[in-house]
C-alpha cells in the first residue's frame, strides 16, 4: 500500500491497473481524457499489459467494450457527458448482453449550452440503461469504487456493466491523498474474471443478443436484467463489507454523515455533498440536529437503506445537481417514490436544484435550505421546488447580455 | 464446408448442400440469403457473425438460429466495432494462452447497405484504419429493406422506393462504396453476387486466406423491395452482371482487377424492365431520357475499364 497525491482521473486509471484489465477501448473527451492517457502511458512503458484501442466514437467504444466483455476478457473504459450520450444506444444494448465491465464517467453538464463543468444530467440519462451506478465524492472513493465495481459487475448474481461516476474538475482534476492498495491485495480482492457461459469459442457456438418476437420473450429478458440489478443491492453490501475488512475503508451504499440523531437531513450525490457536509458541521455548531445522506449506489437504488435512514425525520432537503425538464430534481422523485405510503416517512421532502454546470452551492444557501425545511415543518407546507440562483448571478448574466447588446449596436448589427 | 486446402476451380467444387440452416423468415427468392449460403459454406462454423440492424437480423430469432457457429447482434451503426471487441478479446485470450488456437474464430460482420453505406460507415472506416482482422459482408439490396425499402445511399438512380415514388424515382446516385473502401487500403475488397456463385466462392475463399480487413459487397436482388417475382432472383442477378450494372471486381495489393468483364454487354433495359421499381421508366411511356442516362453511366464506367486494361 502506498499513499500518494492523485487526481480523480489518476485514481480511476490506478483502479483499472490494479484490476489488471485486459482491454480498454477509448475515446477522448474532457474532463475524462487523463484517464485514458494515463493508461496509454503505462501500456507504452510496459508497466501494464492491457491493450488500449482508440475507437472512432463512444458508440463504437461501448460496442467494443461490450463485445470484448462478451468474449470473456476484463474490460475498462471511460467517458463523459456528450460521449456518454453518444453511446446511449449501446449502453442499453450491452447491458442487455449482460456483458460485465466497468465504465468510468466523469460527469459534465450536457449541451446545449455546451459546457465543460460538472453536473449529473449525463450520468442520470443512463439511469435506466441497465448499467449499475456508483457515485463518488472523493478520489479515494473513485479508486475503491472501481475495484468494487468489478466485483459487482462480474458477480454471477448480477452480470451487468457498472458505471463509476466522478464529477468533472471537482474530482477529475483535483489532487487528493489516495491510498493505493498493493497490487496483490487488489488482485486478491477483485479476483479473476470467470466468463463462464459468456464467451465466443469455436467449440461452443453461442448466439448472443438475438432478436425476439413478441412481448413474452422480450419481457422475460428485460425482467431478468431488472432482477439481476436488484440483486446488486445485497451483493453491494457484501462487497463493501469485504472491502472494509481487507482495506479498512467502508463505503456504504448510502453514506450517512452525522445523521443518527438528526431531525433534518440534506440528501445529495457526488462531490458537491462535501459542501453539504461542511454546512452540516456549521449548523451543528449552531445547535441544529441536522445530517447528510449521500447515496453512492444509485442503481440499484438501495431502497431499504434509504427507507431506514429517512424514517422518522422531521424534514429532508433533496439537492439535485440535475434537472429533468418539466419535472425537476431526479433524486427527489426517486426518494418520493421510495417513501410514499410509509407511516414513518418524513412529512417534508423538499426539492432544490443547484450546482448545474458546476455552479457553486454556497454555505449560506445550505443554511437557507435548512431554514426553509424547518419552516415547512412549522407551517405544515412543503415549499415548492426551488432553483438555486442568486440576485448577483442574475445581474451578472444581465450584464453580459447588456454588453453583447451594446457591442452589436456599435458594430451596426442592430439598430439602437 | 470446404477445407482451406481445397481450391475452388469450378462449380463442382462447391458443396451441394448448405451449412446454413433453412426455415428462416427471409422472403422467398431473397438474393442476400442466396449469397449468404455460399459464403457460409466456405467460412463455416468457426465463425462469429456480428450483425447490424437489417433484414438478416431476423435470421436468429430467439431461441433458434440457422448458424452452426456464433452470432452477435449489435445495432445499426456499430457492427464493425463489435467485431473489434471480439477480435481483440480473442487475440488477448490467445496471447495469454487462456484459449487454444482451435478455439479461435473468424470474425465476420454482416450488414445491409443502409448500415454499410451510411450509418455504419464511420465505424467501418475506423476498423479499416486500425487494420482489424475481419471479414465484412455487406448484402446490398439498395435500400432500407427491413423498414420497407426506403431509399438509402446505395439506391440506384431512378429507382422507385417507399420514399421516392415520383415519376423519376430516386433523384440521387448510388454511392461508390467500393472506392471508398479501397481508399482505406484494406487487405481486400470485392464485389460479388449470389447469381455467380463461382466468382463469389473464389473471392470468399481468397478473403479467408488473407489477414486484415476483407471487405465484400454482395449485390442482393430483393423481390420484396425491387418488386419482382421471386423466381427471377438468379436471372436478375445474372443480368446485373451481363448488363454491366454490377461490375464484379476485386482489390488487393493496391490493384483493382475486374474478375468478369462482360464483353458483349446486354442493354441495361433488360435488367431494369424485370423490376417493378423501374416500371415507371417503361410505363405509361418510355422515359428515354432517363434510360439513356442510366445506359450512358454504365457505358462510361466500362469505357474507363477498357482504357485502363489496354
Ligand atoms: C439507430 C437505428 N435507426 C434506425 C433503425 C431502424 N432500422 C432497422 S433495420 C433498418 C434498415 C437497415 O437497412 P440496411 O442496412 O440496408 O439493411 P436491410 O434492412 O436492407 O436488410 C432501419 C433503418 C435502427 N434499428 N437503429
Ligand atoms: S426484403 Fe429483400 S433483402 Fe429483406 S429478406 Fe426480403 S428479399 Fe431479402
Ligand atoms: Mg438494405
Amino acid at each position: 500500500m502506498k499513499r500518494t497525491l492523485l487526481t480523480g482521473n489518476g485514481a480511476a486509471a490506478w483502479a483499472a491497473r490494479l484490476a489488471a484489465v485486459d482491454y480498454i477501448p477509448a475515446f477522448p473527451i474532457t474532463p475524462q481524457t487523463e484517464i485514458i492517457e494515463t493508461l496509454a502511458d503505462w501500456i507504452d512503458t510496459g508497466e501494464i499489459t492491457g491493450r488500449l484501442v482508440t475507437m472512432e466514437s463512444e458508440h463504437s467504444m461501448v460496442t467494443a467494450a461490450g463485445s470484448a466483455a462478451a468474449t470473456g476478457v476484463r474490460v475498462f473504459s471511460a467517458t463523459s457527458s456528450q460521449g456518454l450520450l453518444y453511446a446511449m444506444e449501446m449502453l442499453y444494448t450491452v447491458s442487455g448482453w449482460r456483458a460485465p465491465f466497468v465504465l468510468a464517467n466523469v460527469s459534465r453538464g450536457l449541451s446545449a449550452p455546451i459546457t465543460l463543468e460538472p453536473d449529473h444530467n449525463d450520468i442520470l440519462a443512463a439511469r435506466d440503461s441497465g448499467f449499475l451506478q456508483i457515485h463518488c465524492a472523493s478520489c479515494q472513493e473513485v479508486l475503491d469504487s472501481t475495484l468494487m465495481a468489478y466485483r459487482l459487475a462480474e458477480d454471477e448474481r448480477i452480470r451487468l456493466p457498472v458505471i463509476v461516476n466522478l464529477d468533472g474538475f471537482y474530482l477529475s482534476f483535483t489532487r487528493e491523498p489516495v491510498e493505493i492498495p498493493d497490487a496483490d491485495a487488489a488482485r486478491q480482492f477483485v479476483g479473476s474474471f470467470d466468463a463462464e457461459n459468456i464467451r465466443f469459442r469455436a467449440s461452443a457456438p453461442e448466439s448472443q443478443a438475438v432478436a425476439v418476437l413478441g412481448g413474452g420473450p422480450y419481457s422475460y429478458f428485460r425482467y431478468e436484467t431488472h432482477l439481476a440489478a436488484i440483486n446488486g443491492a445485497a451483493v453491494y453490501d457484501e462487497i463493501a463489507e469485504e472491502f472494509s475488512r481487507r482495506f479498512g475503508r467502508k463505503h456504504d451504499a448510502v453514506e450517512a454523515y452525522r445523521a443518527d440523531d438528526a431531525d433534518y437531513l440534506f440528501v445529495m450525490m457526488g462531490s458537491f455533498a462535501s459542501k453539504a457536509r461542511e454546512a452540516v458541521d456549521r449548523l451543528r455548531e449552531d445547535g441544529w440536529a441536522i445530517g447528510l445522506l449521500r447515496p453512492r449506489l444509485l442503481r440499484p437504488l438501495p431502497v431499504v437503506h434509504l427507507q431506514k435512514l429517512l424514517a422518522k425525520r422531521k424534514a429532508v432537503a433533496v439537492i439535485d445537481q440535475n434537472i429533468s425538464m418539466g419535472m425537476g430534481g431526479i433524486l427527489h422523485s426517486e426518494l418520493a417514490s421510495v417513501l410514499y405510503g410509509r407511516n414513518d416517512a418524513p412529512t417534508v421532502l423538499a426539492s432544490f436544484i443547484g450546482g448545474l454546470g458546476g455552479r457553486d452551492i454556497s454555505t449560506e444557501e445550505f443554511f437557507e435550505m435548512a431554514q426553509s425545511i424547518r419552516q415547512a415543518v412549522e407551517t405544515g407546507q412543503t415549499p415548492a421546488p426551488r432553483l438555486l440562483y442568486t440576485q448577483t448571478e442574475l445581474r451578472e448574466v444581465r450584464k453580459l447580455q447588456a454588453i453583447a447588446q451594446v457591442e452589436r449596436q456599435q458594430l451596426g448589427a442592430i439598430d439602437d | 464446408m470446404t477445407d482451406s486446402s481445397d481450391t475452388i476451380r469450378g462449380i463442382k467444387d462447391l458443396p451441394s448442400t448448405h451449412l446454413l440452416g433453412t426455415g428462416t423468415p427471409m422472403c422467398a427468392g431473397c438474393g442476400a440469403l442466396e449469397a449468404l449460403h455460399v459464403i457460409y459454406d466456405i467460412l463455416g462454423s468457426k465463425t462469429v457473425f456480428v450483425n447490424a440492424a437489417g433484414c438478416m437480423t431476423l435470421l436468429s430469432v430467439y431461441p433458434f438460429t440457422p448458424f452452426r457457429g456464433s452470432w452477435l447482434y449489435t445495432a445499426m451503426a456499430s457492427a464493425p466495432a463489435g467485431a473489434q471487441g471480439i477480435r481483440d478479446a480473442l487475440d488477448i485470450l490467445l496471447q495469454q494462452k487462456r484459449i487454444t488456437q482451435e478455439e479461435d474464430l473468424e470474425v465476420v460482420v454482416l450488414t445491409g447497405d443502409g448500415a454499410a453505406y451510411g450509418m455504419g460507415l464511420s465505424a467501418t472506416s475506423g476498423s479499416m484504419e486500425r487494420m482489424l482482422d475481419y471479414i465484412y459482408i455487406c448484402y446490398d439490396n439498395e435500400g432500407y429493406g427491413n423498414t420497407g425499402q426506403q431509399y438509402s445511399a446505395a439506391t440506384p438512380h431512378a429507382a422507385r422506393t417507399s420514399t421516392s415514388h415520383g415519376v423519376s424515382g430516386f433523384a440521387g446516385y448510388k454511392k461508390n462504396l467500393f472506392d471508398i473502401w479501397v481508399a482505406h487500403k484494406p487487405a481486400y475488397v470485392a464485389t460479388v453476387i449470389g447469381a455467380d456463385p463461382l466468382d463469389l466462392a473464389k473471392k470468399i475463399e481468397k478473403a479467408r486466406s488473407m489477414e486484415g480487413p476483407r471487405m465484400i459487397i454482395a449485390l442482393s436482388p430483393c423481390p420484396t423491395g425491387w418488386d419482382y417475382d421471386p423466381r427471377e432472383t438468379v436471372n436478375i442477378g445474372r443480368l446485373a452482371v451481363k448488363t454491366g450494372v454490377w461490375p464484379l471486381k476485386e482489390y488487393a495489393d493496391g490493384e483493382v482487377v475486374h474478375t468478369k468483364i462482360p464483353r458483349q454487354r446486354a442493354p441495361v433495359e433488360e435488367y431494369l424492365k424485370l423490376q417493378g421499381r423501374f416500371a415507371h421508366l417503361f410505363e405509361p411511356e418510355r422515359n428515354e431520357v432517363l434510360l439513356a442516362e442510366i445506359q450512358a453511366r454504365v457505358d462510361a464506367y466500362w469505357e474507363k475499364v477498357e482504357v485502363a486494361e489496354k
